[in-house]
């Protein structure tokens, strides 16, 4: 039976979690690394998309880069561990994502009245092979700033990306954004890094 | 003893509050200086956090000998630690020579903390251990003067370790009072009656910390500060009478069949339970989405079948608030506390909690609950809390009109009928009134106009757990 996972999340159980936690475990090795150019480039150009759309608060464009079985994950441990036995910053499947979404564009939404303002660097970007050629890892550092409420805040730390081809162009699989200062107490994150 | 002045029981006092606390707080509002103004906030950490008890940790944060973590008591670093016999203590994280802080990491096991400083060292149970090349000192170090101070009193409820500067303060069974019951009962609906923390969501907002703890039992501002979030949970649900989450806020709280009621010494407890069906899955059928709810649900029903709906309930968000003057609060699965860092700065820790099942009660499910736990819990703290951190932030910010003195909180004050005693003696109101903020100002206009002798230990003999 074909579930929509905008609907249900059937698509979230041990599988899931064992094979994202996998992916995300000695990734980033020199002998995978991918040194073509071209590649290293289109990878530099989805990641730059993506933190354009976001600053541009195009959510719905931005949630068109990912497939439809997503996840978007920000460990609250350095390093991550395993989200069944851990709380995570955020861990959200394509529903949830969708109703992240949908709350920042509620107008009673009251931690994003006004919306907050943001400007994101994206830098460092590199490319890592998997086993499946259809299917890469990307590490990219971030800064986010983000005025809101009259003042600047800052998130910075690295991206990683699992990316996969498919309809011809590549897509995001998983986010796990790894802020420098996940365990500790954070003002009121309430934009999608 | 060996010291002409009693280092080993240092009292620590300040002059007398300027502040005339009976012009500030009134039956049916406060002044609004109680939350910007210095003093004040420097009389709290003093007369509140240290003089009361106060919240520090839990113990399965620290299972085994020799694991600590650091907090802070007001605004004092501590270190909780087991020491190397077992015994739970809190360590001022501060080197007895300079002042130094002598542990830098949040958690960790250590048998010993070493200034790195100058390199004097403590055993874990604060006693001095060494100094480096002591023939430079006049002194042998055997005094306990030397040892790290310590909070003197140090004593646990069901996990819970709570501390007190205070050796006037009753006995911590005794000032949690009535809040024990509600306590008990959220602890004992999980196998064993235990629970372990899991990681947080921590946040922070920018206003006093007396903002958070006025709003914890209030059930006035659901549908207006978390529109947003009863929309979202709702969004996907075609038929009303299959609402999610805490839709029994919506039309009328005033009369919903739930209620607030208040415990001595500031603690409160807002019981939602009577309005949500507590049949087996009845918690279950009102939680929102969360990630992985439908293959969790359905490899439960298939492996445990009829019993599948009271071990999912252990997923679902528990409704009630706990609230334990002056910094926890249990709501839903979470062991919330706040950490004054200054007079306009908070933080805020959400701990997870996951099932413990040492005894195969959930039949093999209990990876499969807490898989589900995680996810319900970062619901509210992504899509709710920051909501409230936000208007709390705008609290402080309307403050800043300084001519305009007071905060009400007079909802129910005149209105007989809609307060009652229970058997205990204890106040019930509705959970739209404010009868729990007028109750908690008393206790804490009581506590600012004393004036407790705070002390430390430094004798390891002496310090009572």
């Amino acid at each position: 039976m074909q579930h929509d996972p905008s609907r249900t999340s059937f698509y979230v159980g041990n599988e899931f979690y064992q094979s994202l936690t996998e992916s995300f475990k000695d990734w980033q090795t020199e002998q995978l690394e991918i040194t073509d150019l071209l590649l290293r480039d289109t990878c530099r150009m989805l990641l730059e998309k993506e933190a354009r759309l976001l600053d541009q608060n195009r959510l719905d464009d931005w949630l068109r880069l990912y497939v439809p079985e997503c996840v978007y994950w920000v460990p609250a441990t350095e390093p991550a561990g395993d989200p069944r036995t851990e709380i995570a910053v955020c861990f959200d499947d394509r529903r949830r994502i969708e109703d992240r979404i949908f709350r920042l564009q509620n107008e009673f939404a009251w931690s994003q009245q006004p919306r907050s303002r943001t400007a994101r660097l994206i830098s460092n970007v590199e490319v890592f092979s998997t086993e499946n050629k259809n299917i890469l890892m990307l590490r990219a550092t971030f800064l986010v700033t983000e005025f809101q409420a009259g003042d600047k805040r800052t998130y910075s730390g690295w991206y990683g990306h699992k990316i996969r081809y498919e309809n011809d162009k590549w897509n995001i699989v998983a986010k796990q954004v790894n802020l420098i200062n996940c365990d500790q107490n954070l003002r009121n994150l309430s934009i999608i890094l | 003893m060996s010291s002409d002045t009693n280092f080993n029981r240092s009292i620590t006092t300040q002059p007398e509050s300027e502040f005339d606390y009976d012009e500030l707080i009134f039956e049916d509002r406060v002044h609004q200086c109680i939350y910007t103004e210095e003093a004040i906030f420097r009389q709290e950490m003093r007369k509140i956090f240290g003089g009361v008890w106060v919240y520090l940790a839990h113990e399965s944060q620290i299972p085994e000998k020799d694991n600590f973590v650091t907090t802070k008591l007001g605004l004092r670093p501590i270190i909780v630690v087991r020491d190397s016999s077992g015994r739970i203590r809190a360590l001022y994280n501060r080197c007895t020579h300079r002042g130094a802080t002598v542990c830098r990491h949040t958690k960790g096991t250590a048998k010993s903390f070493a200034c790195p400083y100058h390199g004097w060292s403590y055993f874990n149970s604060g006693k001095i251990s060494g100094v480096p090349w002591p023939e430079g000192y006049a002194d042998d170090f055997s005094d306990p003067k030397y040892n790290l101070a310590q909070v003197p009193r140090v004593q646990s409820y069901r996990g819970f370790i709570f501390g007190t500067l205070n050796p006037d303060m009753p006995p911590l069974d005794e000032y949690l009072g009535g809040i024990k019951k509600p306590l008990d009962e959220w602890l004992d609906r999980h196998p064993g009656g235990i629970l372990s923390f899991c990681d947080a969501n921590r946040l922070k907002f920018n206003g006093n910390w007396k903002l958070l703890y006025d709003n914890s039992a209030d059930g006035y501002h659901v549908v207006f500060s978390h529109r947003s979030l009863l929309a979202m949970e709702n969004r996907l649900v075609e038929n009303t009478d299959e609402d999610k989450g805490m839709s029994y806020y919506k039309s009328s709280p005033d009369n919903a069949p739930f209620y607030v009621k208040v415990f001595e010494n500031g603690h409160h407890y807002k019981d939602k339970r009577p309005a949500v069906d507590t049949s087996p899955g009845g918690l279950w059928r009102i939680e929102g989405p969360h990630p992985g709810m439908e293959n969790y649900e359905s490899m439960i029903r298939d492996k445990v079948g009829d019993k599948a709906d009271t071990i999912l309930d252990l997923a679902s968000s528990e409704p009630v608030n706990i609230n334990i003057f002056p910094n926890l609060h249990i709501l839903g699965n979470h062991v919330q506390v706040s950490q004054p860092i200054s007079l306009t700065e908070t933080d805020t820790t959400w701990w997870g909690t996951s099932v413990i099942d040492n005894h195969d009660e959930l039949h093999g499910c209990v990876d499969a609950i807490n898989a589900l736990r995680m996810r319900t819990q970062e619901s509210f703290p992504n899509f709710g809390e920051i909501d409230d951190l936000m208007n709390f932030e705008q609290i402080q910010a309307g403050l800043a009109g300084v001519e305009d003195e007071w905060i009400y909180m007079h909802r129910g004050l005149g209105i007989p009928e809609r307060i009652k005693r229970d058997d205990d003696g204890y106040l019930i109101g509705p959970p739209t009134d404010e009868v729990f903020l007028r109750e908690t100002m008393k206790v804490y206009k009581n506590l600012m106009q004393s004036n407790p002798s705070l002390v430390v230990e430094r004798n390891i003999e002496e310090a009572t757990f």
